[in-house]
């Protein structure tokens, strides 16, 4: 038998990963995952997102997808962060290491890792 | 790490279309292509769009892909899945105002954006046969608070102050019923509670969605019931025709023992309740609630006369109460949420929302749910998307065979119990059938009559016997023979058969006669005065008719027709035989010259 504590344990756990199913997300994490994204290692990369944003308990406000080439091959792997009232952010040449990062200044804190984007990068 | 939800409906609707072999490929083929630890497989309930499965959403995109098959699986998987590129030729299209098709998630289609789901909350969201999933989604957390923050009598409070009535059809509010189980017989040594899970309605099919996608929701439901009145055994008669929803309630009840959330000593609070299922052999009759208690303590599903009560005296001869699945779809929610929240939504009678099953002449067949004081209008052309085929409306049918339809004039009336009562018909369970301007009245008439003549049990007059000379006069006037007398002794017939009988079978059987006669008598005095089926319908009445003038005496019709009922030498007008003719209407499809009328 499970104690009232227990129950509330089950919930905290199973919350987010029912969460992604409601399509409620504010913030969309959206990774190149083309070819030429793959071959530039953006599996890693989602990877990374996906399992920082739950770690963090983004989970119910932040959702990791994937999309096609975005058209700027030579700077996979690319990532695009779409926020709510606010302008896109799109960060190049990515690995796992800079993914955490961005995780914890971008999602968490809320600041733009500037020297990852696009702009920085050109 | 999970990183993307593939939801596939296990419904009976999308099964029968083939959702077990898109699963089973779809799981395969994630195998193959190494992605098992990132994307998860989930098996649901009904999302209620039937009439486009199987049905399949890749979250978290919400990407709805409908009529899938084991063969799109690859492409899915290795184009969406692993690329992040949706299939767009098998994504479910909407078309816009401006006439434009574009893709749509299904949160966004007007099918679902119009509705207000709340006995449906969990169906197509969760895994039915995971009770993880349903505590993940506030389940039985409504047990909780009430166990150890409630008293039963404020359990019943707040239940009578939602205005929760009766799904099943009558509308009884559901407080009151409970009240009256947990007060009237103070030293009641033992009291029941029970679920009506026997759907039998002809094209009503939202309880056992809802056992399908959402066992756990009436198990904690009727837990709770028990409490409020205090009974410790509950029991849920099911059709046997249910075999999934049995399965997932036997696997539902099965976790909710392992987890102590069924059995003794409930979460440690010291209250004890069980429930067990009792599968109905498909007698209509056994949806009455006394036929349907007299059934489960193993005797012939029979009605009995009322007072007594179920309240006073039920099942076992012990004080029960008996509700609908979808009335306990909504406990959990009242409960949580609080009454308020369930009482703002609705008319001034009739709160909260009703699910109803779309079926007949309509784009989308399936199940919706929409607060209550909806119109039948935003149903059947906002929701349903309207009648197929260009065709015009011409009535709705609610309450199955023991309703009315609804016509033209009533599109823009408030559907709630008062008003469907009103204008001849009845809320029923909530089948809801649409019928064009093709539909014969009388038909459907006869369709329903010959229904309830089927499942009358037999053990009034009234019903046995009358429910049989009613539908042998309707077969008089369907076969070109009857007269205007009948259609009074129709109507007569119909009005004994209604004050007389024993149960509600009986009772609302004469109900779709009553109200096609009402609405559509111009249709029986068709049949019996002019000798003629206007929607083309009965085949008695109709005949085929040759135009010489158009006639090119091409033989094809004659080559065509199966009984040799057209003569006529090529080149020359032909004829048909009306005695040897059986008005399959062949002939008239064949011709290309338009020379072949119906009349």
């Amino acid at each position: 038998m499970i104690s009232l504590a227990e129950l509330a344990a089950i919930r905290e756990k199973m919350k987010d990963k029912v969460a992604v199913r409601e399509g409620s997300a504010q913030t969309r994490v959206v990774v190149g995952m083309a070819t030429c994204g793959i071959a530039a290692g953006a599996r890693p990369v989602l990877s990374a997102f996906v399992e920082g944003v739950n770690k963090e308990g983004l989970a119910e406000k932040v959702a990791v997808t994937q999309t096609g080439c975005i058209g700027i091959c030579q700077y996979e792997p690319v990532v695009e962060v779409f926020e709510d009232g606010k302008e896109k952010v799109t960060y190049v040449k990515l690995t796992p290491e800079k993914a955490e990062r961005i995780i914890k200044e971008h999602l968490v804190g809320g600041n733009v890792v500037t020297e990852y984007t696009i702009g920085a990068n050109g | 790490m999970i990183r993307s939800h593939v939801l596939i409906c296990g419904g009976t609707g999308c099964s029968a279309s083939g959702s077990g072999a898109v699963k089973e490929a779809l799981e395969a083929e994630i195998a193959a292509k190494g992605l098992a630890d990132e994307v998860k497989v989930v098996q649901t309930g009904c999302f209620g769009l039937c009439a486009l499965g199987p049905i399949m959403i890749v979250y978290p995109e919400g990407t709805f892909y409908h009529s899938v098959t084991a063969e799109n699986v690859p492409e899915i998987v290795e184009e969406h899945l692993l690329k992040g590129r949706p299939v767009t030729r098998l994504v479910y299209h909407e078309v816009n105002d401006d006439d434009v098709k574009h893709a749509t998630s299904l949160s966004e289609t007007v099918f679902y954006k119009k509705q207000k789901r709340v006995a449906l909350r969990n169906c197509g969201v969760i895994n039915p046969e995971n009770i993880d999933e349903y505590i993940g989604v506030d389940g039985y957390r409504a047990l909780a608070k009430v166990l150890t923050e409630m008293t039963p009598e404020q359990v019943i409070d707040v239940i009578l102050a939602s205005g929760l009535r009766g799904r099943g059809g009558a509308g009884f509010p559901t407080g009151r019923k409970w009240q009256m189980a947990r007060n009237l017989v103070p030293d009641a040594d033992q009291k029941f509670v029970c679920c009506n899970a026997d759907e039998g309605d002809p094209g009503a099919f939202m309880d056992r969605s809802i056992l399908e996608g959402d066992p756990h929701a009436v198990l904690e439901a009727m837990t709770i019931a028990g409490y409020a009145i205090g009974s410790n055994q509950g029991y849920i008669y099911v059709r046997a025709e249910y075999p999934i929803a049995i399965k997932r309630l036997e696997i539902a009840i099965g976790q909710a023992h392992e987890y102590g959330l069924l059995g003794d000593n409930i979460l440690g609070t010291g209250f004890s309740f069980d429930i067990k299922l009792r599968f109905g052999a498909g007698a209509f009759v056994c949806g009455e609630e006394t036929a349907l208690m007299t059934s489960i303590e193993g005797n012939r599903g029979e009605p009995r006369p009322r007072p007594p009560f179920p309240a006073v005296k039920g099942l076992f001869g012990k004080p029960t109460i008996l509700n609908n699945v979808e009335t306990y779809a909504n406990i959990c929610q009242i409960i949580l949420n609080g009454p308020e929240w369930f009482a703002s939504m609705g008319t001034e009678t009739s709160k909260g929302t009703k699910v109803f099953a779309l079926g007949g002449k309509i784009q989308n067949t399936g199940l919706v749910e929409v607060p209550m004081g909806t119109t039948l209008r935003e149903v059947i052309y906002d929701i349903g998307g309207g009648i197929p085929n260009g065709k015009k409306f011409k009535a709705a049918q609610t309450g199955g065979p023991s309703g009315g339809c609804i016509t033209t004039e009533n599109l823009d009336t408030p559907i709630d119990y008062e008003n469907l009562m009103r204008i001849g018909s009845m809320m029923g369970s909530g089948g809801l059938i649409v019928m064009d301007e093709d539909t014969c009245m009388v038909d459907i008439a006869r369709f329903f009559l010959e229904f309830t003549v089927d499942e009358s049990c037999g053990k009034c007059t009234p019903c046995r016997v009358g429910t049989k000379r009613m539908l042998e006069i309707l077969d008089k006037i369907i076969a070109g023979n009857g007269t205007l007398e009948d259609i009074d002794r129709l109507e007569e017939l119909a009005n004994y058969i209604k004050s007389s009988s024993l149960c509600g079978l009986g009772q609302t059987a004469p109900n779709p006669i009553l109200s096609t006669l009402r609405y559509f008598r111009d249709e029986y005095i068709a049949h019996v005065v002019d000798k003629k089926c206007p929607a083309g319908v009965c085949k008695s009445l109709l005949r085929y008719k040759i135009d010489p003038a158009k006639c090119k005496g091409c033989t094809l019709c004659a080559r065509k027709c199966p009984v040799g009922a057209i003569s006529g030498s090529v080149r020359e007008a032909h004829t048909i035989d009306a005695a040897k003719c059986i008005k399959c209407g062949v002939c008239m499809s064949t011709c290309k010259f338009g020379a072949i009328s119906r009349a």
